[in-house]
């Protein structure tokens, strides 16, 4: 970010276009000012605009941990006119980078707690910024119950670092809504899949992300499992412009989704003007 | 009396021709013969400023024009490997220095909404700041309020002079001035000759006159917990907003109006990415990619409009409301819908059902 201007984003160099499934593609980027690029801090969690010059700027989460600074990487779903532009991107290519912003995850407040990740598509993104970073650093966390699921094996993310993220200490629990030939995985919808999982809520924090169905159900099925409100956390989304609290676009009520948040308690959500 | 100078009505466009060698001024000037269409615009020999009657418009341009650049951009071979394209990107100029002359005192207050929300961080918009500390207010001592305005209702009034530099008040014949900044100040002078005795006390007994009235009956105080326990209330809201057509001129003649969109324009290998004045009263405004919107009807982006400024906005800012009271998003509304009656009905409706 420019100091003096929050709008002029820094140059960066596409370093690599992963393909993920048919409509999302990782990418993985390098600011060009390589003072900026040693030197870049954030939080799991916080946000970036992506700029296509041109085209426009889209808000993406910042997928690849702190502890991992060879790139910067974004998962992006192709959607309207900005992914259209970002999926015909290709390694050399130019474009601009407003990060890090918003709040991200409290996870010094998580040290010590076993951790519950529901993630949903496209929603896995956001916890796997906070999962690597976790798996980096494995002995301040207890158990990592990962549950995952999508439409398909096809439209599973990062399927290519299951297993690194087996070996690295997450229990990872894998599901598509139907069965598929070759799938040796659960069968099911998250929030089914996570009762028959079933983790214990005891001291222990539920971090959600996916599709407001699955929301929506999750909630319900950690109510069950004996999760308070503040136990729960999710990552919003919404239409941004500016990303820093000035344009007025993503509020709900008072509280502005790009600096407040993205990330919020499920206690802090339901105090909030309900406006998802 | 020092300091105060009178500017005879035939001379008014010859002080203001001196005062603009000096300092970029603009005017409220009418487009045509009715009493809409007036507008502020940067000051011509010529020009005759309309000083009975407030401004349709607003001159919410000069610190925030409707369309700004934020950058250009220019896709590039790199020189040294001409089978690479490099992106340059450069910063509009700093703006100038500006003048606004015969703004009244809630066009002057909708500024404060601005400063909060672009100047306080954590993000500061310099662009703003910059056009913001380089333009002078020369505010008029309102005696043209009508049955749409209620500055007084909102902490201001009609002879309110914050945020002024230099300050008009209208007497027979012409118009007494006299600085209220030390930058304001400085071209007192220039604009006429020192008022007499008789006309430096006419302009203090209107200044008086006028500060004792109180424009508008509204009052604003309980409308916070009023939004909140109306806030589910959809007969309540679509009573209050069924007439819209959404056509979003509230927002654009609003003084406390601040918000944007951003979007880039290019050709052949260069653009801008610029911001311009966005509403919350359009559809697209919360549209998200996917379609989901989380204000879908109007009823929600109205109900979002009066709680950002009369809920949400004070809840953040210390109890600031972001409404200036001037009057214009009744006056201008196609539909006749008062912003007043909608914070008395959630204030009645919050009292009825507690």
């Amino acid at each position: 970010m420019h100091a003096h201007n929050p709008y002029l984003p820094e140059l960066a160099t596409v370093q690599e276009v992963i393909g993920e499934t048919h409509n999302i593609c990782t990418l993985r980027v390098v600011l060009n000012d390589p003072e900026k690029m040693k030197n870049f801090q954030f939080t799991p969690g916080q946000v970036g605009q992506l700029s296509i010059f041109g085209v426009g700027e889209s808000t993406f989460v910042i997928n690849s941990p702190p502890t991992r600074m060879d790139y910067l990487q974004f998962s992006v779903m192709r959607v309207g006119e900005v992914t259209q532009r970002i999926h015909l991107l290709n390694a050399g290519d130019q474009i601009g980078v407003r990060a890090p912003l918003g709040n991200g995850f409290p996870f010094e407040e998580m040290k010590g707690k076993d951790i519950l990740f529901v993630g949903g598509g496209i929603g896995m993104a956001p916890l796997r910024t906070l999962l690597l970073f976790m798996l980096d650093n494995r002995q301040d966390y207890g158990d990592i119950t990962v549950i995952y699921g999508a439409r398909s094996p096809h439209d599973l993310c990062y399927s290519y670092e299951f297993d690194q993220w087996r070996s690295g200490g997450a229990n990872l629990v894998l599901t598509v809504d139907t069965e598929h030939p070759g799938w040796k995985e659960r069968v099911g919808f998250v929030p089914t899949v996570l009762k028959e999982e079933a983790p214990s809520a005891h001291n222990r924090v539920a971090i959600v992300c996916g599709p407001p169905i699955m929301i929506k159900f999750v909630l319900f099925g950690l109510k069950e499992l004996g999760f308070e409100d503040d136990q729960i956390i999710s990552t919003l989304e919404k239409r941004m412009k500016c990303g820093v609290g000035i344009c007025g676009r993503c509020n709900m009520g008072s509280t502005y989704v790009c600096l407040d948040g993205p990330v919020f308690t499920y206690s802090e959500l339901r105090e909030m003007v309900p406006e998802l | 009396m020092s300091g105060k100078v009178f500017i005879p009505q035939d001379k008014l466009a010859s002080a203001l021709e001196r005062l603009n060698e000096k300092v970029p001024v603009w005017v409220p000037v009418s487009q045509g013969a009715d009493r809409w269409g007036i507008d502020f615009k940067p000051f011509r020999a010529g020009m005759v400023p309309v000083m009975d009657r407030q401004s349709t418009a607003l001159p919410k341009e000069v610190i925030f024009p409707q369309v700004q650049t934020l950058m250009t951009f220019e896709y590039v071979k790199a020189p040294e490997d001409p089978g690479r394209v490099q992106l340059k990107l450069e910063e509009p100029p700093e703006a100038g220095n500006a003048l606004v002359f015969g703004a009244r005192p809630c066009d002057v207050r909708g500024f404060f909404t601005f400063d909060r929300v672009f100047t306080e961080g954590p993000f500061v918009d310099n662009q703003y700041k910059d056009r913001r500390e380089k333009t002078l207010f020369a505010v008029l001592l309102c005696r043209e309020a009508d049955e749409a305005c209620f500055c007084s209702s909102v902490g201001s009034g009609p002879a309110d002079t914050a945020g002024g530099d230099l300050w008009i008040t209208p007497v027979e014949g012409g118009y007494v001035v006299e600085g209220l900044s030390e930058r304001g100040g400085s071209y007192v002078q220039l604009l006429g000759d020192p008022a007499t005795e008789e006309q430096a006390a006419a302009a203090s007994r209107s200044q008086e006159e006028v500060s004792r009235q109180k424009v508008g009956s509204l009052d604003p105080s309980g409308v916070v917990q009023g939004q909140k326990d109306r806030f589910e209330d959809k007969d309540f809201w679509r009573s209050m907003v069924n007439q819209c057509l959404g056509c979003g001129v509230c927002t654009y003649v609003c003084p406390t109006c601040y918000c944007f969109n951003i979007t880039d324009e290019m050709r052949h290998s260069r653009g801008e990415r610029m911001r311009s004045w966005d509403s919350c009263m359009f559809a697209v405004y919360t549209q998200e990619a996917s379609g989901h919107n989380p204000r879908p009807t109007k009823l929600e982006r109205y109900r979002n409009r009066v709680g950002h400024k009369f809920s949400y906005f004070p809840e953040k800012y210390d109890g600031m409301i972001a409404c200036c009271g001037c009057g214009r998003c009744i006056r201008s509304c196609p539909v006749s819908i008062d912003i007043r009656k909608v914070v008395e009905n959630l204030k009645e409706r919050s009292h009825a059902c507690a």
